[in-house]
């Protein structure tokens, strides 16, 4: 008798190998079709043309360190030595040299409040974050107004570079917020009046462009107000950043609020919820998570429209690094301007991005619906 | 607006709701016609019809989810106006469960259920929680009680939903089809909530075509067709002995089989 080997059979237990691994997602996501393989081989080729040389211009050729302007001449890769020059006006720009350490620290506090409040653990803190964010401001104002603990005094039109483009993105940002939560549930309102207010607003908002706004704050709303009352430049930049965001935003939370079901409505109604008991407990909680995203998406939009604030005269970041480079000496290295200050907001937006889409899946986490 | 020319109308208080020549009108088309209606304490009303027959907005204009135009509503001696505040503590006393259940899908089910006690009747949030708890071991699912509506099952949901209008203590409750939405497998074990609900002697009145239920709970039968109360009998005599020619052919096409 013999023993009778087992067959080595065809292996079930995995799935074949060419449908898996490198290889397999390969196949599928690059190669799948005529179509798709010479688009890959497209890209490929562009991708292979370009970066080398921009390597070669970023890095290999590019002059590093401290270095005067003629170092610079006639060298082919990047000037970086720009950037080493100018990085303190371009971030603070006109703000006095020697207290360049203020609005640093001021920053570092006003960023440290920013993403702690974005870390979860620390929402356990609830009301105590209100209370954080009053002292940290009233720190920053402290900073960078100065007048007293032996401080310099600074006047609000010395602020600029990056402190300023951040005060303006975030309180434009968050101050548009409740008012568009609140533009949003008026257009939606059943009495006339405040629904028609609301909605000549947003569209009389909506239909001019920011820079019209930030200058009609700026040149034209002086003139309406009495000799001698006069409203900070900042603040009216910044109120009209607020005014024009809330109408964006305004649009999206109603979106929100128009993809929540009747019977959610209902259901509270029947329970006899105030309408604000309603709204706040049971509407906007699901509405407010379905516009995350367009939110985060104005935010950014917000974020880099602050830039236009140059038309009223103020140094946010975008215009100190074009003032650093009418520098004389320094005029042709523009392009290292450019890329030093599309990197600062590269990193503040790609933040907001990656930010939102983990808070989008965070809310939803366990609900399955 | 007929409905607020209520100078001579009175409230009838041995009744818990009360429609008297109620009328609807959606635009041009007459939903409810001269509807009439009383409920009694502990009665149990079930509300048939064909669909489009006007009977769910006729559940719902009893907790003013739906306007009517002509006629009073009267619900525990207040009635139904303009009034929002009227409305408000009239929602309060009136429970309704709906065909598609309607939980807050952001809230757990414990927090689906003290959302209205903490809230609207300003009960402490822990007595809130242990009613909550007595009521969902009731419907008998007290160990759901942290999870998401949507990790329930249509059956689970929709008990949860009545265990959500009964935290209100309501004096009556409403069932909008209740289990028109559900799996068959699932249809019994909300059944099963509700007749031991009418046991228990709460007034209800129950949209729905399950006739079973009629027969074991009900008090009285309304047939509705086109806007109006075309029949209303209990439903010993509906069944076996219905007067009008449409009621006999809406009950020969839902029991034939």
């Amino acid at each position: 008798m013999t023993e009778r080997t087992v067959q080595p059979h065809e292996d079930w237990s995995r799935p074949p190998a060419a449908t898996t691994g490198a290889i397999g997602w390969m196949r599928k996501n690059l190669f799948s079709t005529w179509l798709n393989s010479a688009m890959t081989l497209g890209a490929l080729y562009v991708l292979l043309t370009t970066i080398p040389g921009l390597i070669q211009w970023a890095f290999i050729d590019a002059i590093w360190g401290d270095n005067p302007p003629e170092v610079c001449k006639n060298v082919p890769g990047a000037c970086w030595s720009f950037i080493y020059e100018k990085y303190r006006f371009i971030l603070f720009g006109v703000y006095p040299w020697e207290e360049h350490w203020r609005p640093l620290l001021a920053m570092i506090i006003f960023l440290t409040l920013i993403f702690g409040s974005c870390i979860k653990p620390l929402w356990a803190l609830g009301k105590w974050i209100i209370a954080i964010w009053v002292v940290g401001l009233t720190m920053v104002g402290i900073l960078m107004w100065g007048g007293i603990l032996g401080m310099e005094y600074v006047d609000q039109s010395q602020w600029g570079g990056l402190p300023l483009t951040l005060f303006l993105a975030t309180f434009g940002a968050v101050l548009s917020f409740p008012l568009a939560i609140l533009l949003a549930l008026g257009r939606r309102s059943n009495m006339p009046a405040i629904k028609a207010i609301c909605v000549a607003y947003i569209e009389l908002i909506r239909g001019v462009p920011l820079i019209s706004i930030l200058f009609m704050a700026s040149v034209m709303f002086p003139l309406f107000l009495p000799t001698g009352v006069s409203i900070d430049k900042l603040l009216r930049a910044v109120v009209g950043l607020i005014l024009f965001s809330a109408a964006y935003g305004a649009e999206i939370v109603r979106g929100g609020l128009q993809a929540i079901p009747r019977g959610q409505y209902e259901a509270a109604d029947a329970m006899g919820l105030t309408y604000w008991q309603k709204m706040g407990k049971v509407i906007l909680p699901q509405a407010l998570r379905i516009t995350i995203p367009p939110m985060v998406n104005g935010f950014i939009g917000g974020f880099k429209d602050t830039s236009l604030v140059l038309i009223i005269g103020l140094f946010d970041l975008l215009y100190t690094t074009r003032l650093a480079f009418q520098d004389v000496n320094w005029r042709p290295y523009f392009v290292e301007g450019y890329v030093f200050c599309a990197l600062i907001y590269f990193c503040f937006c790609f933040f907001m991005s990656r930010y939102s889409q983990w808070l989008e899946r965070d809310l939803v986490k366990g609900q399955n619906y | 607006m007929a409905a607020s020319d209520h100078t001579a109308a009175q409230p009838d208080h041995d009744y818990v709701v009360e429609l008297r020549h109620v009328h609807k009108w959606y635009g041009e088309f007459h939903v409810l016609k001269d509807i009439n209606l009383q409920v009694g304490h502990g009665e149990r009303v079930v509300v048939c019809g064909p669909s489009g027959s006007g009977k769910s907005t006729m559940i719902r204009c009893i907790n003013r989810l739906e306007e009517h135009q002509r006629g009073n509503i009267f619900v525990e001696g207040n009635e139904l106006t303009n009034d929002l505040r009227q409305v408000d503590a009239i929602r309060k006393e009136v429970g309704m469960v709906f065909q598609h259940f309607n939980l807050f899908p952001h809230m757990t089910v414990l927090e689906n259920l003290i959302l209205g006690p903490t809230w609207v009747r300003k009960i402490p949030r822990k007595d809130a929680i242990d009613t909550a708890m007595m009521y969902l071991e009731r419907v008998k699912i007290p160990e759901q009680a942290n999870k998401f509506p949507g990790q329930l099952s249509g059956g689970q949901q929709q008990r949860v939903a009545i265990a959500r209008s009964l935290c209100m203590k309501p004096k009556i409750m409403l069932f909008d089809e209740p289990t028109s939405a559900l799996d068959p497998e699932m249809i019994k074990e909300v059944l099963d909530v509700m007749i031991e609900l009418a046991e228990e002697g709460m007034t209800m009145i129950c949209v729905t075509h399950e006739m079973g239920f009629a027969r074991t709970v009900g008090d009285t039968m309304v047939f509705m067709d086109q806007g109006e109360i075309v029949e209303m009998s209990p439903p010993s005599e509906f069944f076996a002995n219905p007067k009008n020619e449409r009621t006999k052919l809406f009950l020969s096409q839902i029991l034939s089989h």
